[in-house]
């Protein structure tokens, strides 16, 4: 076990250098640096402020500085656009909202859609299988920016139940409709494998052992079923946390909720690299955490993936 | 039975009875049997109808209307809620746009190019990922493990970010989301095509093709890549909707197609802004195309899984 976790952050690692160097590449070659706007400043000016930020340093320097400033100090340095705000000030402020909603829509997915799937499996061809089914088929073809527009027409537009867009400090009006549209379609997704991979385990010869024992079907499910029947669903909790951390982005364009991918969308608008970089590199370096977390579970589940 | 084989010039006596004989002396290829239970497959037969249909609109649609997609109509303009709405005896049959354009124009084009990104970069994904998946696995060894390392290490890269930043940098256009999109996307298919080949490259007729002495660039396109191809049809399709989906979140949130091209997803970001003036065809138009295809692609991407999938013989 000790020796999957070591290869394992042994992949991660040249991962995240990788993610590091591309973006700040693609920043370098970008066209038109971050101070070039239509009326030219004077030489002198425009020296003075590159020498501010570090960008008459060889790029290898300033690439050195920057990972520098992240580890020892989680500082990911200036906005380019905003000159009273760090790239910080703005992960201080957008990531609790992403975070609040993002947690909540993940736990959402992983408990409703489980459920769901368990129980259609349980219950197979009946109608609430049915029902988990035509969820799951429809979910598929309802992505979040779909979703969110069809939940304010209805619940806000013609109901009137709930606010259309805001954060308001994440009053529980505002948070619901930015989770069903950003759970929705992962919900789905786990319904469908948690159904079919507990179909069949269900069908396996240490279940009918176990039925041959006697044992009440609770016991059945819970103890000797669930566990295996699980691996296919921790196995897709990496895309779906990529799919959820990308899926903010909608989620703040359409609620207005003010979360971090607000702040990224409109940096990709005003070209600041510096709060681009900072973000990609902050929600990047999470993701390939994350998914270095699910392996090691999933190898903790089963034992044949260590080898 | 075996008296007919025992007999297999025995004149035929009945029409049925003929029938039945070539039935029997006829073998069925793997792609007449896959052909027969995709036929056989309702929803599937019911979405190549709908989707061919869909196609023919985003083709020839433009050609029954009068406008185009980026004349304004200025009487209109700042009355567009109550005066736009979609009408047969104007000729705007989907509407106005919140700018005063014809929407029906725009849901043509826009469904164009989300289909046509939908395809080329599927086409691109499968052509990449089916050559690297298959010499990946053919060759084995160290150069498998390097290669498929480093497909892990792209997958985990969360790829939207990459995107984005290429769509900023590079500025945006519809070649970039081509590159964007495909670059990412062969993932997957190398390394479904991968484990394929690690089942095929043992079998004897590779052997005798090694034995013959043909290059092993050969082997891989003449021999491995044809018998992939089941698969690698199945997961193509599967992927149509995938790249039109990553299309259309780009564009919604405007990195993607500029003015005064659209794609669905600009379509509907324009139609979410809108609804709240009552313009509700702005949203319902695109939503339709754009929800349609995406299932249409989907029971096909299951029928064909159906019809060609080994596993259910």
């Amino acid at each position: 076990m000790l020796n999957f976790i070591i290869r394992r952050i042994a992949v991660a690692i040249p991962t995240l250098i990788i993610l590091l160097i591309a973006s700040f590449w693609l920043m370098q070659t970008a066209p038109g640096g971050p101070f070039t706007s239509e009326r030219p400043l004077p030489a002198q000016v425009l020296a003075n402020i590159e020498a501010k930020y570090g960008l008459d340093q060889p790029v290898y320097k300033q690439l050195w500085d920057y990972v520098v400033g992240i580890l020892t100090q989680f500082d990911f340095g200036p906005s380019y656009k905003y000159k009273d705000r760090s790239v910080n000030d703005i992960i201080a402020q957008g990531f609790p909202v992403t975070l609040t909603y993002g947690v909540i829509s993940f736990l959402v997915a992983i408990i409703v859609g489980g459920a769901l799937g368990i129980s259609a499996a349980i219950r197979q061809n009946s109608w609430l299988d049915y029902f988990a089914v035509g969820v799951t088929i429809g979910a598929q073809v309802l992505p979040n920016f779909v979703m969110a527009p069809i939940l304010i027409l209805v619940f806000t537009l013609w109901l009137g139940w709930l606010p259309g867009g805001g954060w308001n400090g994440g009053q529980w009006q505002h948070i619901i409709m930015p989770v069903i549209a950003l759970s929705t379609s992962y919900m789905a997704s786990i319904a469908r494998l948690m159904r079919s991979s507990m179909l069949e385990v269900l069908r396996s010869n240490f279940i009918r052992t176990a039925r041959a024992k006697g044992l009440p079907e609770r016991t059945i499910i819970w103890r000797h079923a669930l566990k295996p029947s699980l691996l296919p669903v921790v196995s897709y909790l990496g895309p779906a946390f990529v799919g959820m951390v990308t899926g903010s982005f909608i989620i703040d364009a359409i609620f207005g909720t003010g979360g971090i991918g607000y702040f990224y969308v409109n940096a990709a608008f005003n070209r600041d690299y510096a709060v681009m970089m900072g973000l990609t590199i902050l929600l990047g370096s999470m993701t390939i955490l994350f998914n270095m977390v699910v392996d090691i579970l999933y190898a903790w589940i089963d034992p044949k993936i260590r080898l | 039975m075996t008296d007919k084989l025992a007999q297999p010039f025995q004149q035929p006596k009945t029409a049925d009875a003929a029938e039945r004989m070539v039935e029997n002396v006829q073998g069925r290829s793997l792609w007449a049997d896959a052909r027969r239970r995709f036929i056989g497959n309702k929803a599937a037969m019911v979405s190549v109808v709908l989707l061919t249909l869909i196609v023919l609109f985003s083709i020839f649609g433009q050609s029954i209307s009068e406008y185009d997609i980026e004349t304004i109509d200025w009487d209109i303009l700042g009355n567009v809620a109550n005066a736009g709405q979609p009408s047969l005896s104007n000729g705007h049959f989907f509407g106005f746009d919140e700018n005063g354009r014809d929407l029906y124009n725009r849901v043509v084009q826009g469904s164009r190019i989300s289909l046509a990104v939908g395809v080329i970069g599927a086409l691109v994904a499968v052509v990449v990922g089916t050559i690297y998946g298959a010499t990946a696995g053919y060759l084995g060894g160290r150069v498998d493990s390097i290669m498929m390392r480093l497909v892990d290490i792209f997958m985990s890269i969360p790829y939207m970010f990459v995107l984005i930043l290429l769509l900023v940098v590079a500025g945006r256009s519809i070649t970039m989301i081509f590159v964007g999109i495909g670059l990412t996307a062969w993932l997957d298919m190398s390394r479904i095509v991968r484990g394929q080949t690690l089942s095929l490259k043992n079998r004897e007729f590779v052997e005798a093709a090694v034995a013959t002495g043909v290059p092993t660039w050969r082997i891989i396109l003449r021999h491995i890549v044809p018998n992939l191809l089941g698969v690698v049809v199945v997961y193509a399709t599967l992927l149509v909707p995938q790249m039109i989906l990553t299309e259309s979140f780009i564009s919604f949130l405007g990195l993607g197609v500029q003015e005064p091209f659209t794609s669905w997803g600009a379509l509907l970001s324009e139609g979410t802004k809108t609804m709240n003036y009552g313009m509700l065809w702005q949203l319902a138009f695109p939503l339709f195309f754009f929800v349609v295809t995406i299932f249409c692609f989907f029971f096909i991407g299951d029928g064909l899984r159906d019809a060609l999938d080994p596993k259910d013989r």
